[in-house]
């Protein structure tokens, strides 16, 4: 009886332990993910400890883990570009839910006297607010919103602008006319990346339709790797993402089909059918804005950076990118570095058909912002 | 096995019942730090950033408390359904539908003055989760369905019914299409008590605690609970009101998880949006089971649990921990106390030697019927 009682608990403990896991979407994965990512912190050698009086302490807050190849992960990298400049320290904190968890993360952080917080993620915005306005001396930077404060500043990239190239490349490559993305949320910025990947492949191929499933998660390797068989499925030849785990890049490869990849150059999960990746360098960004708080003349802004400042870019393409392909979308490239964004010029039709652009106009940065409806032919609800 | 085994305790062990559970913590802390000692970071400073992270400071010590706080809901809630023998592993849904009802209110009367939106927020929170964890019940009941599949399947439901609100109807248009609704009335938000950065929800959860603690330990109908454990047989025989009492536990769970949600998406957000859902509802099942089903035992359990993760934390920033380190530390902890639960009912003995060769009989493995 009672062997039976402890039998009942281990086994009502683990499945409890097994839902916890599951609970959480992303989270899932994280802890199969997580060796590499524990190889790699052991390399860094974990110096950050209480960092001396003169050194300006600069925290990141992430919403995945960094081993990641994904969101996180470039952010890290971005990180890792601070490390060379004198007189600055650099900790972070992993997989940091965007509930009231970060609020608390946030104000540790702030208190332990770090100068510079970067929160890397749209849900740390009203936390990020928040204590900001309980430590007015410390200077806080917000990834992907649009709040500010005397202390607080906003700041993106305009991924887009890669996007837009990959979508080139996509649409050349593509037989079927049909281009699979696995998308995560419905929100504008994963829409307006859908929006530059279709305009960018219709660009070169007026035929070629963007077919989109959201899987409801940022980084979920199994579940994202079945959106995209799903999407392969119905046709499609080229599968891109706006995923942080490589899970679709795998799928493509699978089914020997291409792939375009996010965050970071994805090619070694894929390398047979990775195509592109449109990816952030935030290292660039980050560098100009602490050079500023240690110079003192830091301001709080909004800043959108894009292709011209190089804060996004495209990886390097696969070899079966034909050469007149690299060509033609290196010269989008060049056009987007000198400045010269014409990604949402009109003509921009949406789905039904309806004119949100008329040619000669552009989509300005205020609707791209806040972007919830699809370019005609993405085929897909953005809800 | 290694010569020893194991007898069934004919009394508890009167020493034991107090050292179990420390050792098992301090086994399970040992094997942690042990694996971060491997990777190169100092131990006793891990521990040190581990314990200062959650009591070290007012702040910390607040930031545990208020962590704790859905976490020994939701636990309370799933206890009582377990005291029963009724396997609700619905908290989570039932957290969801809380969040929701108590929005509900918050955004149908944003000017009432707190004193009277709240107390509806409390209302339409506890209806909500309720008449979530009522639906199991009753099919339990009408149709013997079986309960853990239904409440974990209706955590799925509760959870899309959330995201669809606040993808769509509920979505603030102010929200650049982000999946939030607009912030809380100040009338909404459980207001902070005067000097802390604690909340009125910690008050009401140690009443409520309490309150439990009474109910299951000093009333009749408590006593009943206990008794209906056993089966619905015994219950019958004793003329309890079986299926009244089963709907009454999933109800209390329901409401005790429902006022979770409500106050992590009002205290704690301001506003209603998916990241509300951290999986305190599974949390649960964990707690209470190392609680043992005993309200103050959840209590401290819940706490423990909350230091953990919010200490953890300060281990990220000072040693470049991994996330996954807090989970595996859990899971540790986990591991050695259930084990230390064994040495409870369990003594282990030195095998007499019987002969030269050990005999090929009855392996001396720990069997209940053995007592």
């Amino acid at each position: 009886m009672l062997m039976k009682r402890l039998a009942l608990v281990l086994a009502a403990a683990c499945l409890a332990l097994t839902l916890a896991a599951c609970g959480s979407g992303e989270k899932k994965a994280e802890e199969k993910k997580e060796a590499p990512a524990a190889a790699q912190a052991k390399q860094e050698a974990p110096a950050p400890a209480p960092a001396a009086e003169s050194a300006m302490q600069v925290g990141f807050i992430y919403v995945s883990p960094i081993g990641d190849a994904g969101y996180s992960f470039a952010h890290d990298l971005g990180r890792k570009a601070l490390a060379g400049m004198p007189g600055v320290t650099t900790s972070y904190v992993e997989s940091v839910p965007e509930g009231a968890d970060a609020e608390r993360i946030i104000r540790n952080m702030a208190a332990k006297g770090f100068k510079v917080i970067f929160t890397t993620s749209y849900g740390y915005m009203d936390p990020t607010l928040k204590v900001a306005g309980e430590f007015p001396d410390t200077v806080f930077m917000h990834c992907s919103g649009y709040k500010t404060a005397p202390n607080m500043g906003a700041y993106f990239g305009r991924i887009y602008q890669a996007r837009y190239l990959t979508g080139m490349v996509a649409g050349s490559m593509t037989k079927s006319n049909i281009l699979g993305y696995v998308a995560a949320f419905p929100i504008p910025e994963v829409i307006r990346g859908i929006n530059a990947f279709a305009l960018g492949a219709q660009k070169v191929n007026p035929k070629a339709e963007v077919r989109v499933v959201w899987t409801k998660t940022w980084y979920d390797p199994a579940t994202e790797k079945e959106a995209a068989k799903s999407l392969l499925d119905v046709g499609a030849d080229v599968i891109a993402q706006h995923q942080d785990s490589p899970g679709p890049q795998e799928a493509a490869q699978e089914k020997g089909a291409y792939s375009v990849g996010y965050n970071s150059d994805m090619s070694a999960f894929a390398p047979k059918s990775h195509l592109t990746s449109a990816i952030w360098n935030w290292g660039v960004y980050y560098a100009n804005v602490v050079e500023k708080v240690k110079a003192g003349t830091w301001k709080s802004s909004s800043d959108w950076w894009g292709m011209d400042k190089g804060i996004v870019d495209i990886a390097p393409f696969g070899p079966m990118v034909p050469k007149e392909v690299q060509d033609k979308v290196l010269a989008a490239k060049a056009e987007l570095a000198a400045g010269k964004d014409t990604v949402f010029a009109g003509p921009v039709l949406d789905q039904k058909g309806e004119t949100r652009a008329a040619a000669g106009q552009t989509i300005p940065d205020a609707d791209l912002l806040g972007m919830t409806w699809f370019v005609k032919g993405v085929v897909g609800a953005t809800e | 096995m290694f010569g020893l085994t194991a007898h069934k305790r004919t009394e508890p062990p009167g020493w034991g019942s107090v050292c179990i559970f420390p050792a098992a913590l301090a086994l399970a802390l040992f094997l942690g730090l042990g694996l971060l000692a491997l990777t190169g970071r100092p131990p006793l400073a891990v521990l040190g950033a581990l314990l200062s992270g959650a009591f070290g400071s007012v702040r910390a010590v607040e930031e545990t408390l208020l962590k704790t706080a859905p976490i020994f809901l939701c636990s309370l809630g799933v206890a009582a359904t377990f005291r029963i023998k009724v396997w609700n592993i619905g908290a989570e849904g039932q957290y969801a539908l809380g969040a929701v009802g108590g929005t509900a209110v918050a955004l149908a009367f944003p000017g009432l003055p707190a004193s009277v939106l709240l107390p509806l927020m409390f209302l339409g929170a506890a209806l909500a989760g309720a008449l979530w964890a009522a639906i199991p019940a009753l099919l339990r009941q009408r149709l013997a369905v079986n309960e853990i599949i239904t409440t974990l399947m209706l955590n799925y439901l509760g959870i899309l019914f959330l995201d669809w609100l606040v993808y769509g109807p509920w979505k603030d248009p102010a929200s650049h299409g982000f999946p939030m609704t607009a912030l809380f009335a100040p009338g909404a938000v459980l207001p902070r008590i005067p000097g802390t950065r604690l909340h009125w929800g910690l008050p009401l959860c140690a009443a409520l605690g309490l309150g439990l603690w009474f109910f299951l330990s000093r009333t009749r109908l408590g006593f009943e609970l206990k008794a209906s454990g056993e089966g619905r047989r015994t219950a019958t025989y004793a003329r309890m009101p079986y299926d009244a009492l089963v709907l009454l536990v999933m109800g209390l769970c329901g409401a005790l998880a429902g006022w979770a949600g409500l106050i992590e998406t009002s205290a704690g957000l301001g506003r209603l949006q998916p990241t509300v859902m951290a999986g305190y509802g599974f949390t649960a099942i964990v707690v209470a089971w190392l609680a043992r089903l005993r309200p103050l035992a959840i209590a401290m359990a819940a706490f423990l649990l909350a230091a953990l993760r919010v200490g953890v934390e300060n281990l990220m920033l000072d040693f470049s921990v991994p996330a996954a380190f807090g989970r595996i530390l859990e899971g540790l902890i986990l591991l050695c106390v259930l084990a230390g639960q064994f040495f409870t009912t369990f003594t282990l003995r030195r095998s007499k030697p019987l002969a030269p060769n050990p005999a090929p009989e009855p392996a001396p493995k720990p069997t209940g019927e053995a007592a």
